[in-house]
């Protein structure tokens, strides 16, 4: 088939640009390990509380290590649990320390739901029967809002907590 | 090129299409008004209504409901018009489109009665009513009965015209739905299999990421369902309306082929930010999500090529003078112009969405709405108005006039403007952190949440302008309709340059394309979906109210 030849040094860019911008993602995905959340574990929904990571007194801020935190969570229409404070209210926000690494994991006990922490690229989606997880370094001190960005019923737009980053 | 007059049956059969197509225009773009004003924050819906009953309605009737009946009937007069429409074809076509039209309005009626309120996606957990899948199971029989008719009508002329290579835009409708038929085999193995015998209680539960996987196998080939007729229009169509030629038939043929291999060995990237895949699955369906960019650099080629070819053949030599002598004040020409300027910011936004990393800083953020308004909401939305200019005179009898010429040129601006303004404070408020799919919240109350109003104020504004171009476009449909002066509108088909060179003809090797294109799609969701069936958790009990319907 002819092909123009101004088209064929447009098409030659073009796809030398793509495979190029297909070569950064690849690299930063498999060696740098920048990856999107795939945890890839099962859970059961309904037997959360069985779970090491999802039983009650493990939901919420845990420190591991100097500068290392755990943050456990579950969501169900139209919350976020966090676990209780001493008071035994429901916690809803939680605070670290700045420059921390912290590892998220969140899971569902009902539907779809999202888990975003607004402006940070912590952005997972959670399913039920699977463990959403993704590990982040909080440098920026600030108040963030945590938002259900996928749609979860009446109450979708109620259901939020914040991160404090201190 | 041999073309057939459309007789008035025909005629009045791809007329029906468009008639549902625009009252659906029509609704899902009061709809559209609603939810912007709702998300300024100053306003509440009436009578108890629900967002997201309103956002089920606009996602339903826009993406699935007007886009269909208006393709179906456009690709029914296109057939009709290049390789012909037999008696009996014709009358199965009713039949499709009473199948589609009895299927929508089920689906409507749940959702008026709020047992459909799941959104156009449908992700399951969420239940709605038994009937609201069965609607919908409905409108995609009634294209399996189109495509079937449109395969028969290439097939006969074919026959007819054994070693010629059939008519483009016949091609190109046939290429659609191809990718439709392929495409919806997925959601038809999700409803049937799945979600339908799990609403009405006779299986207990459902492998929710299963149903997601599937659904997103057809969500994102319907992207390129809406986007095909565009493109018809674009390379075979267009360069009648500015007086050129066609610039390549066999590129026009190979980029649809591409479109076609591409479009649906790639759902994955609507998932990036799921947790039961493997991150090498989501990289190998970025990395094929990506190829379209071939086509479409292709697309983009032969659009100036033509441009610039016909505006030199009438004599403007100087480097950029074809371009200021384009038909500007032909709103058949216009319409699809700006369309096309608003491809590309949406093509870029495109890239950054698939782009395995990237993804998770706009994923489900109103970003990505501001995304899908300026592809199929602009892009395709205005060539399917420039069409309707000189399709909808050419089916009842009558002319595009000067006058409604300008109001098109008018709507375009409108909706140009309108949409610069809402699409442009979406993608800035989703970069913000601003949630998609969501009714006015002020969250924690937090200062991120504050910055986003402003910008929801905006959308307001934007949208606004909006809804007053569907009021306009609605306007000149009932003039085109009804009351234009009658006459002869010209359907608008191009032609090759006499000299064009021959177009291959392993291009219309059927059984090449079709099955390279399931070998992509057997090597790009054998595995994880194996991997997904087996590693499955525990099954899901259907939501209803308050979480559903």
């Amino acid at each position: 088939m002819h092909l123009h030849r101004y088209e064929k040094i447009w098409l030659v860019f073009g796809i030398g640009s793509l495979v190029l911008f297909l070569l950064v993602l690849g690299f930063s995905a498999f060696y740098k390990g920048m990856q999107p959340q795939s945890a890839i574990e099962v859970c059961d929904p309904n037997e959360l509380e069985r779970t090491e990571d999802f039983k009650p007194e493990n939901l919420g801020v845990t420190k591991v290590d100097e500068g290392k935190y755990i943050v456990n969570m579950v969501a169900s229409a139209f919350n976020y649990d966090f676990g209780t404070d001493e008071d035994g209210k429901p916690v809803r926000k939680i605070r670290i320390p700045k420059g921390s690494q912290v590892l998220f994991q969140a899971t569902t006990k009902d539907v779809i739901h999202g888990f975003q922490v607004a402006g940070t690229n912590v952005n997972m989606m959670l399913e039920p029967g699977f463990v959403s997880r993704y590990e982040t370094k909080l440098d920026k001190p600030g108040e963030y809002t945590v938002v259900c960005n996928e749609y979860c019923g009446v109450g979708h737009h109620l259901m939020f907590a914040t991160v404090e980053v201190y | 090129m041999q073309e057939f007059p459309l007789t008035k049956p025909q005629k009045k059969l791809s007329m029906s299409f468009m008639y549902v197509a625009f009252i659906s225009l029509l609704i899902g773009g009061l709809m559209g008004l609603l939810q912007v004003l709702v998300r300024t924050g100053k306003f509440t819906l009436p009578f108890g209504i629900d967002y997201y009953q309103v956002l089920t309605v606009h996602g339903v009737i826009l993406a699935l409901v007007m886009t269909t009946f208006f393709i179906i009937g456009f690709q029914y007069s296109i057939m009709a018009k290049t390789v012909g429409m037999t008696d009996k074809q014709r009358r199965l076509a009713w039949l499709s489109f009473w199948v589609m039209l009895a299927g929508t309005i089920l689906a409507a009626a749940m959702i008026l009665l709020g047992q459909g309120s799941v959104l156009y996606t449908f992700y399951t957990p969420l239940r709605a009513h038994p009937i609201f899948y069965i609607g919908l199971t409905l409108v995609i029989v009634g294209t399996w009965i189109a495509a079937g008719i449109n395969f028969r009508q290439l097939y006969l002329w074919k026959k007819e015209h054994k070693d010629e290579k059939s008519p483009l835009l016949a091609f190109m409708v046939t290429i659609n739905m191809i990718m439709w038929c392929i495409a919806t085999l997925g959601l038809a193995a999700s409803v049937l299999f799945h979600i339908l015998p799990w609403s009405l209680g006779y299986k207990a539960t459902i492998n929710v990421l299963l149903t997601r996987t599937l659904f997103w196998y057809f969500g994102h080939p319907l992207v390129y369902f809406w986007l095909l007729p565009a493109y018809m229009a674009w390379y075979a169509i267009l360069p009648k309306i500015i007086g050129g030629k066609i610039f390549s038939d066999g590129l026009a043929r190979l980029s649809f082929i591409l479109f076609l291999m591409f479009s649906i060995p790639v759902g994955f990237h609507h998932q990036l930010t799921e947790p039961g895949i493997d991150p090498l699955w989501k990289y190998i369906q970025v990395t094929l999500t990506m190829a379209v960019v071939v086509p479409t650099l292709m697309t983009a080629f032969s659009l100036f090529a033509t441009f610039e070819t016909t505006g030199r053949k009438k004599g403007y030599t100087s480097l950029f003078g074809w371009f200021k002598k384009l038909p500007w004040k032909d709103a058949r020409f216009f319409a699809m112009f700006v369309g096309m300027l608003f491809f590309i910011p949406g093509g870029i936004g495109g890239i950054i969405n698939a782009s395995h990393q990237l993804n998770q800083m706009v994923h489900n953020t109103v970003w990505v709405t501001g995304h899908f308004h300026l592809t199929v909401a602009t892009a395709v939305m205005l060539t399917f108005f420039a069409i309707a200019y000189w399709l909808v005179p050419h089916l009842t009898g009558r002319t595009l006039t000067p006058g409604i010429n300008r109001l098109g040129i008018i709507q375009t601006i409108t909706w140009g403007v309108g949409m610069l303004i809402m699409s442009g404070a979406m993608h800035i408020a989703g970069l913000l952190g601003a949630p998609r799919r969501s009714a006015f919240s002020m969250y924690d109350g937090g200062e991120q949440v504050t910055t986003w109003i402003g910008y929801q104020i905006m959308q307001a504004v934007g949208g606004a302008i909006l809804f007053i171009g569907i009021l306009l476009m609605v306007f000149i449909f009932i003039r085109l309709a009804f009351f234009a002066p009658k006459g002869e509108q010209e359907y608008p088909i191009a032609e090759e340059e006499d000299h064009a060179p021959p177009t291959p003809k392993i291009l219309e090797n059927w059984k090449l394309w079709i099955g390279l294109t399931a070998a992509l799609i057997l090597f790009a969701y054998t595995i994880p979906v194996i991997d997904i069936i087996q590693h499955s958790p525990p099954g899901s009990e259907p939501f209803d109210w308050p979480v559903g319907r």
